[in-house]
């Protein structure tokens, strides 16, 4: 086209970025790569390579070794021979290495970009001026967190190897926020690309090399799904860290049931970016640019709902159409290009059916004018308009350039709709009213919200979802926590307990048989737990009353029947299915008590769901509730402690002390309840990085057998001390101590519903708790079993887990029975980021 | 808001802005966001690239849109009539040959002086199509009477000058007399009768973004024919968000009245790069009817002689001296 033609078109003509030196480096590697183990480049034992190609020409790049059992296994292997060499480096070598690896990101920075928009099809704009630059700023970052840990992060250590398997749709950047933290905390890593995009691993491996990091600290074994899944089942990895599908993520967490293994998953989104009435609606355009034609669509937190107040949407609409005409599709090499291609055929082919699905289902659907280049994957910016949440895809991730835009009528109704999903990852609104930005994003469950921006991503500030979005964060200070592990706490084997009639109060180990959840528990007993041995007003729960003296009745006077309920939305109430269980002690039976069933744990969930008024109370007002409620255990502290006594057969001091522990507890929780605070992070924007802890919902806490009343207190009242709502499951052999609280939570202004109270057997209770879909998390304190059978259950909605995995914490311990543990457990960081200026 | 009331018309580029009734409704809710706006200003030029034969047309489009501009106190008849030799001949006659572009008859947009200077600059240009604009309303500051601003733009238009280049009033933004500067405007655009009038916000002195787009927005309901960002006086001049936000409210108008309103950003637009991205914003945000000096200008000094380095460096592949083009 010549000059003059150009002057009077203002075209923009061909401004492509050279492929050359990528080129170079993919012949120096004779187009063909093996795995990266312990230092050296190793053949894959399968003999085995597949093609990795340029989604935007199909052009061949390189072959690929597809990694089976033996070379996860030999990975393994060299992660774990370098891991005490690596964990034993003080902290500033370590951070030494970070910081070399970070500038050699820096000195290779175009290269890097290049072969990544080879090998993915996403602009070179983006991997220029996005991904490789925060890959960089990840490793600096952690570089700086390497130095620090000593200081900062003085009772934990590294986990050991860690596995970590990461996506396509951002290659190198969700490698550094993989190999960064788990570097800078002492793991050592094997590390699995995705199949499609395995190229800027190498290239990194080649960096690994450079700047001479210890041979076995960073592996990187290549292949498909298989490869991966070896890797999640080997015995000698202590966590999986993994960044993909909700259906993989979901896999891999039954998979590592009961292992033992940390995990930490960031899976799909469908996120909203809502839209009100007084927004700078320009702004909302490019927000929307950014937010779902950003790398094609293919990012798990895209803005891939749009909310729009109803009043403005037709204007709004017009808005994006007009920019959408304007966005430019085609090579990813262009400098001049907005959207690249889609990484694979099969994602293409997954868009074009969902995108017919919904024009099937009666969504407005609009596409620009002008048409995509047809050599590679390409798929052009698509709008949704009209489309009702019910349609699929309103509810299903598409990874690709596709807006499904609906609207809203008020505030509450956009919090609602934004909330209409399984997914938790990320939200954006948009408004210029700080108070309706500010009301809004608590509400709104995801781990990340932005007001007035979207997917902006910084290392210093946390990345997750809520709810199947997964959970763990990634950056960010609460990021590293899925990188430690407290050092090793002298936790028991077996359950801890005091010594039956011992008079010293400083008891050894008392083991009580306890078959699973099988509700046996034998050794205490002298008849099975649920079985009625006949006549109540034989029961020592009588005379337990008379040791009480509170209504001053004789020894001889027929003690009225106190049989106790289940305790559901601040009342008591029948067990749905009408069986009492008869709770034995060393002296025979003491009492009884409801035996709970699958539909009383549906009815406490629906009470805990109802107490709206508990999480909306502010941190000092639950405070004040907690030492209330310590005040009435207080004044009846004679009549638990003789309860306790009864039960379990401990002798008097034991009991008391148990009574004046858990009080102190209380105490403990209610003064954290407004302690526990978050955080603002210096991100690298002008703006306000929140990181607030959060409740995570409605818990279910399964207590440890052991300490009736200290178990409880100690398993419950950290949850709700954050303003989490309850389904509780006491003690199983021992729950009289958890019965007699219901009414000293009601007199202690505990909101109906915060805490709700399910007696029975555990075998029967606990697999409908976690099994059920609106339990947002669950603790589980107690046998090997039963933490399996609970993260396995857990897999299904994706609950925050906690389970002891057979370890027994000596409850009496302040180290072992409190501590932030259980309130970061307890709370899931929401990044809130808020740009400011006028 | 309430403002989409009015469908949008059809563009009207050959009329002029006519203006339309005083509508507080029009501005009373607009709001900027200001990081929205720098993040997409950031971005604006990273997503696009003009290279080889693109990027020479560009810039000698660039050049069709400059404001050929001086505006000192030591100016005189001679520098003003070698500044309107350049306007004529902005780039040496062998380059335009080598590159292709001999025929396009290229000439900077206008050349623009002080009042004094008009009449020079009119016969310094006499048959070559350029006009002549003159600044006024006591540019820069327009710290003078209303009556004495009318006077000096009457007296400019007498004197020959096509175009006026107005100075608001900032004490009417920043008190939040928005009635009070669209009288103003209004008064400035009936003095300059047939002169086209450019309204010159003076950004940096406005405070915020969100007054840029309500200054604008009056402006141009005033009748203004161009909005320009700054005298290139003020201590900050010309930035892409502001020409951002500015291009913005044009859009707006357009689609509400149907009237095209012209973009002027001027001061501290330096290099062909600058430039560049200028172009890109415009085509990006408003489109291509505006790329062209009917509806886009540059208000520069130092533009043009980057932008003759960088043409003649397409030419021999070497990096240019200033001294190699002819000086103004």
């Amino acid at each position: 086209m010549s000059v003059k033609e150009i002057f009077q078109n203002m075209d923009y003509g061909p401004a492509p970025e050279s492929g050359q030196m990528a080129q170079e480096w993919l012949q120096q590697h004779r187009q063909k790569f093996r795995h990266y183990i312990d230092g050296k480049w190793q053949s894959p034992a399968s003999r085995k390579y597949f093609d990795s190609i340029n989604p935007c020409n199909r052009e061949f790049l390189a072959k690929i070794s597809q990694g089976n059992q033996g070379d996860v296994n030999k990975a393994v292997k060299a992660a774990r021979t370098a891991f005490p060499g690596w964990a034993g480096l003080p902290c500033h070598q370590r951070a030494r290495y970070l910081y070399a690896i970070a500038r050699q990101v820096q000195k290779q920075a175009r290269l890097l970009a290049v072969l990544e928009s080879m090998d993915n099809g996403k602009t070179i704009r983006e991997t220029r001026d996005i991904d490789i630059p925060l890959v960089a700023r990840h490793f600096y970052h952690h570089a700086g967190w390497a130095q620090l840990m000593d200081t900062e992060l003085k009772d934990y250590q590294p986990l050991g190897v860690v596995g970590q398997i990461i996506p396509w749709n951002f290659p190198l950047l969700m490698l550094a926020w993989k190999i960064a933290p788990a570097l800078a905390m002492g793991n050592t890593v094997v590390l699995k690309p995705a199949e499609y995009t395995s190229l800027t691993a190498m290239l990194f491996a080649e960096i690994c090399q450079q700047v001479g990091l210890p041979n076995g600290v960073v592996n990187i074994v290549t292949g498909d799904g298989d490869t991966g899944a070896f890797l999640v089942a080997h015995p000698e990895i202590n966590k999986i860290a993994f960044t993909g599908s909700t259906e993989v993520g979901r896999m891999i967490r039954e998979k590592t049931a009961g292992s033992g293994k940390k995990i930490s998953l960031e899976l799909g989104g469908k996120s909203p970016f809502v839209v009100f009435e007084d927004a700078d609606l320009d702004s909302v355009v490019e927000g929307v640019v950014d937010a779902i034609w950003f790398n094609q669509g293919q990012v798990c937190c895209a803005g891939s709902r749009l909310l729009v107040q109803e009043n403005i949407a037709k204007k709004l609409y017009g808005k994006i159409k007009h920019r959408m005409e304007k966005l430019r599709v085609g090579d990813a090499l262009d400098k001049a290009n907005d959207i690249g291609a889609i990484v694979s055929p099969e994602q293409l082919d997954t868009i074009k059916k969902l995108v017919n699905q919904g024009a099937k289902e009666g969504g407005d659907m609009w596409q620009p004018s002008w048409a995509c280049p047809t050599e590679g994957y390409f798929y052009p910016p698509t709008l949704f308009t009209g489309v009702a949440p019910s349609a699929r895809i309103s509810q299903v991730e598409i990874f690709g350039p596709v807006l499904v835009a609906t609207t809203f009528r008020t505030h509450q109704e956009a919090v609602k709709l934004a909330n209409n999903t399984r997914y938790g990852l990320a939200a954006s609104i948009w408004t210029e009213d700080i108070n309706l930005a500010l009301d809004l994003a608590p509400r709104i469950k995801a781990g990340t919200v932005w007001i007035n921006s979207t997917n902006v991503f910084d290392a210093a500030s946390g990345f997750g979802g809520y709810r199947e979005s997964g959970f763990g964060r990634e950056g960010g200070r609460e990021g590293l926590y899925e990188y430690v592990t407290r050092f090793e706490d002298d936790y028991a084997a077996k359950p801890v307990y005091y010594k039956p009639g011992n008079s010293k109060s400083n008891s050894g180990e008392h083991t009580v048989s306890s078959k699973g959840n099988s509700g046996e528990h034998t050794e205490s007993s002298k008849s099975k737990s649920g079985e009625h041995t006949g006549d109540s007003r034989q029961w020592a729960v009588g005379s337990g009353q008379e040791a009480v003296g509170s209504f001053g009745q004789s020894p001889s006077a027929l003690a009225i029947d106190r049989t106790a309920k289940l305790y559901i939305g601040g009342k008591q109430v029948r067990p749905d299915g009408g069986y009492t269980m008869t709770i034995n002690a060393p002296e025979g039976p003491v009492g009884q008590v409801g035996q709970g069933n699958r539909k009383d744990i549906r009815n406490a969930v629906e009470a805990a769901h109802a107490c709206k008024k508990w999480s909306d109370m502010t941190g000092h007002a639950r405070a004040q509730v907690l030492y209330y409620l310590a005040e009435n255990l207080q004044t009846r502290e004679q009549e638990f402690a003789h309860r306790i006594q009864l039960m379990t057969g401990v002798n008097t001091k034991d009991a008391r002390e148990e009574v004046t522990l858990s009080i102190e507890r209380l105490f403990y929780y209610a003064a954290q309840a407004d302690k526990y605070d978050g955080r603002v992070h210096p991100t690298i924007y002008r703006n306000v990085t929140l990181a607030m802890p959060e409740p995570i919902g409605v818990m279910g806490i399964v207590c440890p057998d052991e300490f009736p009343l200290l178990g409880f207190i100690s398993a419950v009242i950290p949850a709700v001390a954050m303003g989490n709502t309850a389904v509780v499951i006491p003690s199983e052999p021992w729950p009289l101590s958890a019965t007699d609280l219901y009414q000293v939570l009601d007199t202690s202004d505990v909101p109906a519903g915060a805490i709700n109270i399910i007696t029975g057997k555990k075998g029967e209770l606990l697999p409908t708790l976690a099994g059920h879909d609106d339990v947002d998390g669950l603790w589980y304190f107690g046998d090997p079993a039963g933490s399996k059978q609970v993260e396995a259950l857990s897999a299904a909605n994706m609950k925050r887990t906690w389970v002891s995995n057979g370890k027994y914490r000596d409850w009496r311990k302040h180290q072992q029975g409190q501590g932030e543990a259980f309130l970061r457990n307890a709370t899931q960081v929401k990044n809130i980021w808020i740009p400011y200026g006028v | 808001m309430g403002q989409n009331k009015t469908k949008p018309v059809t563009q009207k580029t050959d009329l002029r802005n006519q203006g339309i009734p005083f509508d507080a409704s029009l501005i009373k809710h607009l709001k900027v966001n200001r990081s929205a706006v720098e993040r997409r200003a950031a971005t604006l030029g990273k997503r696009r690239s003009v290279k080889k034969s693109w990027q020479t047309a560009w810039l000698l489009k660039a050049i069709s849109c400059i404001d050929l501009t001086t505006l000192s106190g030591d100016d005189t008849p001679g520098n003003v009539q070698r500044l309107c030799a350049k306007a004529r001949q902005p780039v040496r006659m062998d380059l335009l040959e080598a590159l292709g572009a001999a025929d396009l008859n290229l000439t900077v947009g206008a050349v623009c002086v002080y009042h004094n200077l008009v009449r020079t600059a009119r016969e310094s240009l006499e048959g070559s199509n350029i006009p002549v604009a003159a600044v006024s309303t006591g540019f820069p500051a327009g710290q003078i009477t209303q009556a004495q601003k009318l006077n000096q733009i009457r007296a400019s238009v007498r004197a020959g000058a096509q175009e006026i280049d107005i100075v608001i009033s900032r004490s009417k933004v920043l008190t939040g007399d928005w009635k009070g500067l669209y009288h103003e405007v209004q008064a400035f655009r009936e003095a300059c009768g047939p002169s086209h009038m450019k309204a010159i916000l003076a950004t940096g002195e406005l405070g915020t973004l969100t007054n840029v787009a309500k200054a604008s927005t009056v402006c141009m309901m005033a009748g203004a024919d161009f909005i320009k960002t700054s005298t290139g006086k003020e201590p900050v001049n010309a930035t892409l968000p502001v020409g951002l936000v500015m291009v913005r409210a044009i859009r707006e108008f357009q689609e509400l009245t149907g009237h095209t309103v012209g973009f002027k950003p001027a001061g501290g637009i330096r290099t062909a790069k600058q430039a560049l991205e200028w172009l890109i914003l415009i085509k990006e945000e408003l489109g291509h009817v505006w790329l062209n000096a009917r509806w886009f200008r540059f208000g520069a000094s130092g533009l043009l002689a980057d932008i003759e380095r960088q043409l003649e460096h397409q030419v021999t592949g070497r990096y240019s001296a200033g001294y190699r083009h002819p000086m103004s």
